[in-house]
């Protein structure tokens, strides 16, 4: 996978995940371009784009769209399963998840997305182990827990 | 609904935060979501973008303040940093926080490192200098006993890490892979994965623990593995045989519901794609009952990896059912899929696209662009001459809709495939269709569009078909369109497009009857006066009108343009109507200069310029200081210090006559070249002004007028318009019929589509043709391989031979023996030539690169077999016999030529009869390539021949008196070429076929093709300085250019020696920091070369009599000196 991003149905951008090195302004262009593109998309109609020599897979999921772009020996398919099983991870995470707990809590977002995908493969399979290694991460703000995970 | 829930939130700001799982201190929770949060709702509650850009440069000025402000605890700093990614995610600069994004990620505790490696992965990316800041972070995290801070470290290395300090990280990484925890052991493996991507030679070294974490007992871990042997058996597939077992097993476990990794069964059938087992798909084939995505993701793998291994009925038959699925199935996206199906296996199977001919004609006409898009490039593979109408036509529909480049781009490229680019057989049916088809092209596809697609157009116009009149007819309809659409009034036309119109209104007015080249020329004349035109079109278009002017009567417009442009601030244009005004002076001249319909044949320019030397001559006599070319100039600036010491043959400067042949060959094109620089260096505009060269002056000076032929041709030309305007494409006179009936008829309409667009798709078509011949090879290639390791045994035999090895030759076929024997081998080789050499003591043979060359040809042999565990290799008693023959025979026949350096036989072709290999023998005076068929098959060969294709740049000859007439069975014959090289280049391919009859008179036709390179044909000049310095001078054709030299050969000398070595160039002496070498291109075309070394640059000269070859030279020289 070459980048993710998720932007509301105003066009705004909501969490951007770049697995390949691009410099600041080739990141707003394509930004830009896609948001603009992908929005203009009727809902029937169908969730791949051929963009540029990128695949692009994007689901809308309520006013949030899941934007991802592969190539071109990937697999459409099993992007859109990848980016549902993120939404479900969100999901079950912040317990019925909506645009607003991305927008207030976006870093969790990132957290969850790092222990789901790395470098742009998928790490983990299993929803329960992601969720068991961010809960794991985010009681150590309890101080007690330190000594608990040392080994 | 979004907007609702936004409103209900900003009334009751605190309620989503008691949603938040993972409790803490509600306190600071709310202390730090009010500032992100005030932050994001000041923001939302904005309207206009101005305004945002106030609040958040304001929100980053306070931003900037507190992180550097001293007292900022890392608390503040933690949430000072979430501020600053949302910052950043709205696209405004942040990068004053990036340090302390890293200082964060270094000095906080758990949770603001958390936060810190989070800023610091979002913000940097992998060659950002400040990266270098965190290895030591990471280093000391990866080494804690904390899991959790391990973890973060390890994720955020396989994000961003520089690649140079890998080694860094490396060691600590690698012990994490039998950490206890499967979490870290999947994380290392993914790091390790990351490094592989970027830096693949710095994990050489641990390719054996991969296989380790394949066999993990942790699922997770095994797929995360699975990641790096897709990406190495991608890059090398042979290299990993041994593996399929285990990918079958977990295929297995997979399959029998053991394992749940659901989601890497698309990687394992990737990697399964090289060496499949067919068995395992068929499971997978049928399981696939539910409607979910994974199952359907993984079934579309599956029907991919059917059609691309070696095929088999019953899985085809499957797949083809599975793609009918996809195709008819109602949901868009799976549609789309099917599709895309279908147009991976059209070619093989187009009986399947005609089962489904009526969905993708539905498909034609979806709402959604991007299914069309699909369904046009299925169709686009399926074009034959029958449908090509139809299908360009929906193309052209679908072009004139869509807006996006990218799209236009393609779409257009893929409609000149069909008709232009494709020009040993275009599709297109009559001459109207063609044009028009092409202008709308033009007209869409415009500027954007390649550049050889309107340079092939033209190309097409002016070389045509085999009939001449048709070609006529052509070009006749072309310049009537094109009248026709000049005509319009306020159209723009792209400039492409127009320069096209004017090239071919140039050229082929004349066949015009009714139109005078003087209403061209008005025509011509007025579009310059356009401002809209660009300044290059103009060039164009002002070709165009001095190749009219003398078949005009009246010239009023000429002389009104000449007037206009040469007062042009236009420094080309104003130079084009210079020369225009003078040959328009002399309109007699103009017409030698300017024939009619010449613009195919080939012009030989006079590159040295000599019928110039009387003028320079002159000139020189008048005390006028000797011409210098560019760098000559430029390298004397350079040693200014030393002025005085000229060049090294300066002595013989004055011997010559004039200096004024030192001119560099592109020099007489000088003008125009510049002129027209901003035209790509489009052949037509560059062949309209040589054609003023060459006519006027040739080597044996003033050439004598040729004859125009106007008229004889034009006359049968002319043709009603209404009835090309018939022809006109079927398709839309069928529309415009249907639109009057009635709704039932629809369907027959489409069903007519339908039909115009499959004709030729039946079983008997050439598509299908083309698919059978796919099979055919496929099913050679198992067996290949078997003869291949034949071949590399009689070529091990032949080397035998030449060193009387021969004990070798009856080498017990046993694997495991053959295996390390041919490694052996491998090496001896190498021995032996190097003996022959030494024993054979011919000078031709030092001089050319030994060692190199049979490296090449032999090591490959053993790695055919590093591979070889899946296949046993026993081969028949007989054959040993005829290995033992064969190598006598052969090296009867390798006495007479070993004298020559050759190198190691090449098995190019085979099948169950025959077995081709082939050599090539570097005699001094031509290149022998050697071909000696194998007759492997226990039956004599009645009448073998061999055929070597015509190229363009060779000359291939028979040599006689080593062919028998009949091939015994098991035996070997031989047949010589000699090969002379006609044109240099850089590698061509040989291609023939050999013929043969067998006992039972079936008779068979095997082709074959070999690669033959510049350096075939290079032989060391030997000749002395003096002679150099003489020849030096006589050359016109130079070429200059500086080269960088690695550390190792930084010497002149040893820079030299790689040039004898690789490229056979003769040193004829070193002074100082100066070398001279020579070469010849076989027959007889000798190449100069200087060199001069200054620091790490080597500056090379060639010069030479041919005007190509010192910029071949050049390139194999930059090979080479880069190369090592």
């Amino acid at each position: 996978m070459q980048f993710m991003l998720l932007f509301s149905r105003q066009g705004k951008l909501r969490l951007q995940k770049w697995y390949v090195p691009l410099s600041d302004k080739e990141k707003k262009k394509i930004t830009r371009e896609l948001v603009q593109t992908v929005l203009a998309r009727k809902p029937k109609m169908c969730s791949f784009l051929e963009w540029r020599d990128l695949k692009i897979v994007y689901k809308r999921y309520a006013s949030l769209y899941f934007c991802c772009a592969i190539e071109d020996q990937d697999n459409e398919l099993i992007t859109l399963e990848i980016i549902h099983r993120y939404v479900e991870l969100l999901d079950k995470y912040f317990g019925s998840v909506c645009e607003l707990d991305i927008i207030f809590n976006f870093e969790k977002a990132y957290f969850i997305l790092d222990e789901f995908l790395l470098g742009g493969e998928v790490q983990e399979t299993s929803k329960k182990n992601v969720l068991k290694a961010i809960e794991q991460a985010d009681l150590l703000q309890e101080p007690w827990m330190h000594s608990v995970l040392r080994e | 609904m979004s907007d609702i829930v936004e409103k209900t939130l900003t009334a009751l700001p605190g309620l989503f935060l008691q949603n938040q799982p993972g409790g803490g201190p509600a306190a600071a929770k709310a202390s730090f979501s009010s500032r992100l949060g005030s932050l994001v709702r000041g923001i939302t509650a904005l309207t206009s973008k101005h305004e945002e850009e106030k609040l958040i440069q304001q929100e980053l000025s306070s931003l900037k303040a507190t992180v550097s402000a001293p007292t900022t605890t890392l608390k503040m700093m933690k949430e000072c940093m979430v501020r600053l990614i949302y910052c950043e995610m709205l696209g405004y600069d942040a990068s004053f926080g990036y340090i302390h994004a890293i200082k964060l990620a270094q000095q906080g505790n758990l949770l603001e490192k958390r936060v810190g490696y989070l800023a610091v992965s979002l913000f940097l990316h992998e060659s950002h200098e400040l990266l270098l800041l965190l290895v030591n972070t990471v280093v000391k995290d990866l080494q804690s006993t904390n899991l959790v801070e391990v973890c973060m470290a390890l994720t955020v290395v396989s994000q961003i890490f520089p690649r140079e300090m890998i080694p860094a990280v490396l060691p600590l990484i690698e012990d994490k892979l039998q950490h206890s925890k499967e979490i870290i052991r999947r994380k290392a493996v993914l790091a390790l994965y990351k490094f592989h991507l970027i830096a693949p030679n710095q994990v050489q070294h641990i390719h054996i623990k991969f296989r380790k974490a394949l066999c993990d007992r942790d699922v997770g871990v095994m797929a995360a593995s699975l990641h790096i042997y897709l990406r190495m058996i991608k890059e090398n597939s042979s290299g990993y045989k041994d593996l399929t077992g285990s990918f079958v097993t977990i295929l297995k476990q997979v399959v029998g519901g053991k394992l749940p990794v659901d989601f890497n069964y698309h990687i394992l059938l990737q990697v399964l794609q090289k060496y499949i087992l067919l068995l395992y798909l068929t499971m997978i084939l049928t399981i696939s009952a539910i409607f979910i995505f994974l199952s359907l993701a993984i079934l579309f793998e599956c029907v991919h990896t059917v059609y691309s291994i070696y095929p088999k009925s019953e899985l085809l038959e499957k797949a083809a059912k599975c793609i009918g699925k996809f195709v008819l199935s109602p949901k868009i996206n799976l549609k789309y899929l099917g599709l895309k199906a279908l147009t991976y296996v059209i070619q093989q199977d187009p009986t399947l696209a005609l089962q489904h001919q009526m969905t993708i004609i539905e498909c034609l006409d979806h709402p959604d662009p991007i299914i069309k898009r699909e369904t046009l490039e299925l169709l686009y593979r399926i074009t034959n001459a029958q449908n090509v109408t139809v299908i360009v036509q929906k193309m052209l529909e679908y072009l004139h809709q869509s807006k996006e480049e990218y799209v236009i781009v393609n779409l257009v490229g893929k409609i000149a495939d069909v008709l232009v680019l494709n020009t040993v057989d275009t599709y297109a049916p009559d001459n109207a269709w063609f044009i028009q088809t092409m202008n709308a092209v033009f007209s869409v596809g415009g500027d954007v569009m390649h550049p050889d697609i309107p340079n092939n157009f033209l190309r097409l116009l002016a070389e045509g078909f085999d009939d001449e009149t048709e070609d006529q007819q052509l070009r006749l309809y072309a310049v009537q369109s094109y009248l026709t659409l000049l005509d319009m009034e306020n159209v723009i036309y792209p400039q492409r497009f127009l320069q096209v119109m004017s090239w071919v209104l140039g050229e082929y007015s004349y066949l015009l009857d009714k139109e005078t080249p003087a209403e061209v020329i008005a025509k011509l004349y007025r579009l310059l006066m356009n401002d809209s035109v660009s300044s290059e079109t103009k060039t164009w278009l002002i070709a165009a009108v001095t190749k009219l002017t003398p078949q005009a009567h009246s010239s009023d417009t000429v002389e009104r343009l000449i007037h206009e442009f040469t007062i042009s601030l236009d420094t080309c244009m104003r130079q084009h109507a210079f020369e225009l005004k003078h040959l328009h002076e002399n309109v007699e001249l103009m017409k030698s200069l300017l024939p009619v319909d010449r613009s195919c044949e080939d012009l030989a320019v006079d590159a040295s310029l000599s019928f110039l030397d009387g003028f320079v001559a002159e000139g020189l006599s008048q005390g006028a200081a000797p011409y210098k070319p560019h760098h000559q100039r430029q390298e004397e600036k350079l040693s200014q210090e030393k002025v005085l010491n000229f060049e090294p043959y300066g002595l013989s400067f004055s011997s010559s006559g004039f200096t004024g042949r030192q001119s560099p060959a592109g020099i007489s094109l000088g003008s125009d070249i510049s002129g027209n620089s901003a035209e790509t260096g489009l052949k037509e505009t560059n062949s309209l002004k040589l054609e003023g060269i060459k006519k006027l002056w040739g080597k044996e000076g003033y050439l004598p007028k040729k004859e125009s032929k106007t008229g004889d041709e034009s006359g049968a030309l002319p043709i009603p318009q209404e009835s090309i305007m018939e022809n006109v494409d079927q398709a839309i006179t069928k529309k415009d019929q249907s639109q009057v009936l009635t709704q039932s008829k629809e369907e027959k309409e489409k069903q007519l589509l339908a039909s115009s667009l499959f004709v030729g798709l039946g079983s008997e078509s050439t598509v299908n043709l083309l698919g059978k011949a796919d099979t055919v090879s496929h099913k050679f290639r198992r067996k290949s391989k078997v003869k291949e390791a034949k071949s590399g045994e009689t070529t091990s035999t032949h080397n035998m031979t030449c060193s009387s090895f021969s004990s070798l030759s009856n080498v017990a076929y046993e694997d495991d023996y053959y295996l390390n024997t041919l490694h052996d081998r491998g090496d001896k080789e190498l021995k032996t030539f190097s003996l022959n050499s030494e024993l054979l003591d011919s000078e031709s043979l030092t001089e050319l690169p030994l060692v190199e060359k049979f490296s090449n040809c032999s090591l490959s042999t053993p790695s055919l077999f590093a591979d070889n565990s899946m296949e046993i290799f026993h081969p028949p008693k007989s054959t040993a016999a005829s290995v033992a023959k064969e190598s006598s025979l052969a090296s009867s026949f390798l006495e007479e030529t070993t004298e020559y350096i050759h190198s190691n036989a090449m098995e190019i072709c085979n099948n169950e009869t025959i077995s081709v290999s082939s050599y090539k023998i570097w005699k001094d005076d031509c290149l022998l390539m050697v071909w000696s068929v194998t007759n492997k098959s226990g039956l004599e060969l009645k009448s073998a021949n061999l055929e070597i294709f015509p190229a363009e740049n060779f000359k291939v000859t028979e040599q006689p008196g080593c062919c028998l007439p009949v091939t015994e069975a098991e035996s070997t014959r031989s047949f010589q070429y000699s090969v002379q090289i006609e044109k240099p280049f850089t590698e061509e391919i040989l291609s023939g076929f050999i013929s043969y009859h067998m006992m039972d008179t079936h008779s068979a036709q095997l082709e074959f093709s070999v690669n033959l390179s510049l350096l075939d044909f290079i032989r060391p000049l030997k000749i002395s300085s003096e002679d150099f310095g003489k020849l030096w001078l006589s050359f016109a054709n130079d070429v200059k250019q500086n080269v960088k030299m690695s550390e190792s050969q930084a010497a002149l000398p040893s820079a030299l020696k790689t040039l004898q070595q690789k490229l056979r160039l003769h040193i004829i002496e070193i002074i100082g920091n100066e070398g001279l070498l020579a070469c010849q291109l076989l027959p007889s075309i000798p190449c100069l070369l200087h060199c001069r070394v200054y620091a790490d640059v080597l500056a090379l000269w060639f010069r030479s009599s041919c005007s190509t070859l010192p910029d071949y030279l050049l390139y194999q020289c930059q090979k080479v000196m880069e190369g090592s």
